[in-house]
């Protein structure tokens, strides 16, 4: 594969995860369970939308075709997303939410912490930069996996079959290709073989101060990062992308 | 007479965070770089974080600032390595923000294990007790959380420590 391809469907890949979650946790707006828990949602989104928005950036600008950031996160379809199909999957109840972005935090440290010595400064850079804020989001949401996991026994219910329900789809997260393939071998980023083991170590000791089950291994789901998408991510485009596409260009 | 950089930093002094009024951008330590370009002047600024809805309104504070003081052309340039932290807030700075009734950023082990009900270590701002407690990691804007002091019953925000 050629580098200038690989560099941007990585990129696409990195931006539409947090494109993705950002917007789903961006629903929590006005719905949370209480007030501070609201605004920590919505903080975590903006901080992933922020980092979308670098990612994206520097996407369009290794294309080459004069796509901008807002061409290219209102103007693609489904099948052009590149996101894991983890971060695209409903916010059911907080709980599910919760677990939703402990099992991608969980990874998202575990990656940027590789990606902060890439050799492409910009890659590098934005690692450096989202790192630091989603240290807090790990923080935040293994918090509440162990406040919930070992908290009522509804909470703790509720807690593992969303464990249960998610945990299909967390073997895309450590699929790579010839995309990753590629930078590596070119040396623009470093192997990211030992990102599974690391993510596991974490994701365990959590899940057990929790008090909650490691799913046992079983069949995962695939097919986000190509762009093959749970019937989830089209409804969730419809509704991102309505206002630019009704009025394109708009300006407020 | 040529505008000096040192008075254009001074220039700078005027800008303020528009969610925390108290501050300066220079106080915030987001003001990279201040350079003579092409007859005008380059700003490099960094963001506080990733997604902060203010960089936008601080970029264009800091243009018709500047422009309107040195009558001349003022480019901003925004760089996001080296990473920004609390650690390039000035002393200054963190004077006014507890003065402003915000607890200015400590050490970050100061707002860990909110949850699981950790002793903190910050001082209330209202009142000056320790005895104060974290509501939430995340408060009213990205570089904020939300404290409670337990002596004066007050809650306030904190300024997190982001190294």
């Amino acid at each position: 594969m050629e580098i200038k391809p690989a560099i941007v469907k990585f990129l696409l890949r990195l931006g539409d995860d947090t494109l993705i979650l950002g917007h789903r946790l961006g629903e929590w707006c006005g719905h949370g369970p209480i007030l501070e828990q609201d605004i920590a949602l919505t903080n975590i989104s903006l901080d992933l939308i922020g980092q979308c928005r670098s990612y994206l950036t520097v996407a369009g600008n290794e294309e080459g075709k004069g796509r901008d950031e807002n061409d290219l996160a209102y103007k693609r379809i489904e099948r052009e997303f590149f996101n894991h199909l983890l971060v695209e999957q409903p916010n059911g109840d907080f709980g599910k939410t919760i677990v939703r972005q402990f099992l991608f935090d969980a990874y998202h440290v575990t990656l940027l912490d590789i990606l902060k010595a890439s050799s492409h400064s910009d890659i590098a850079a934005i690692a450096e930069k989202s790192l630091k804020e989603v240290t807090y989001h790990y923080r935040f949401s293994s918090e509440w996996l162990i406040r919930l996991g070992d908290g009522t026994a509804e909470s703790h219910q509720r807690m593992q079959n969303a464990l249960n329900e998610l945990w299909s789809y967390t073997g895309e997260l450590f699929e790579t290709d010839e995309v990753e393939k590629t930078l590596v071998d070119h040396g623009v980023i470093p192997s990211l073989d030992s990102i599974k083991e690391r993510w596991l170590k974490l994701v365990k000791e959590v899940i057990a101060e929790a008090t909650l089950a490691t799913p046992p291994d079983q069949w995962m789901q695939r097919g986000g990062r190509n762009g093959v998408h749970s019937e989830h991510l089209g409804y969730l485009l419809s509704e991102m992308q309505y206002l630019p596409r009704v009025y394109p260009d708009a300006k407020w | 007479m040529e505008a000096t950089e040192e008075y254009v930093w001074q220039l700078l002094e005027n800008v303020k965070d528009p969610e925390v009024p108290v501050l300066s951008v220079v106080d915030l330590g987001i003001i990279r770089e201040v350079k003579k370009f092409d007859g005008g002047w380059q700003i490099v600024i960094t963001p506080t974080y990733s997604g902060c809805p203010a960089m936008h309104m601080i970029e264009e504070e800091i243009k018709s600032t500047l422009i309107h003081e040195l009558h001349a052309p003022v480019e901003v340039v925004t760089v996001l390595s080296p990473a920004w932290t609390t650690d390039w807030m000035s002393e200054a700075g963190k004077v006014k923000l507890e003065a402003y009734g915000i607890a200015p950023p400590a050490e970050p082990s100061a707002d860990k294990r909110a949850l699981m009900g950790e002793k903190s270590i910050l001082k209330c701002p209202q009142c000056g007790s320790t005895n104060t407690v974290m509501i939430s990691q995340f408060g009213s804007t990205a570089c904020k959380s939300l404290f409670r002091c337990e002596d004066c019953l007050e809650p306030f925000d904190y300024f997190k420590c982001l190294r």
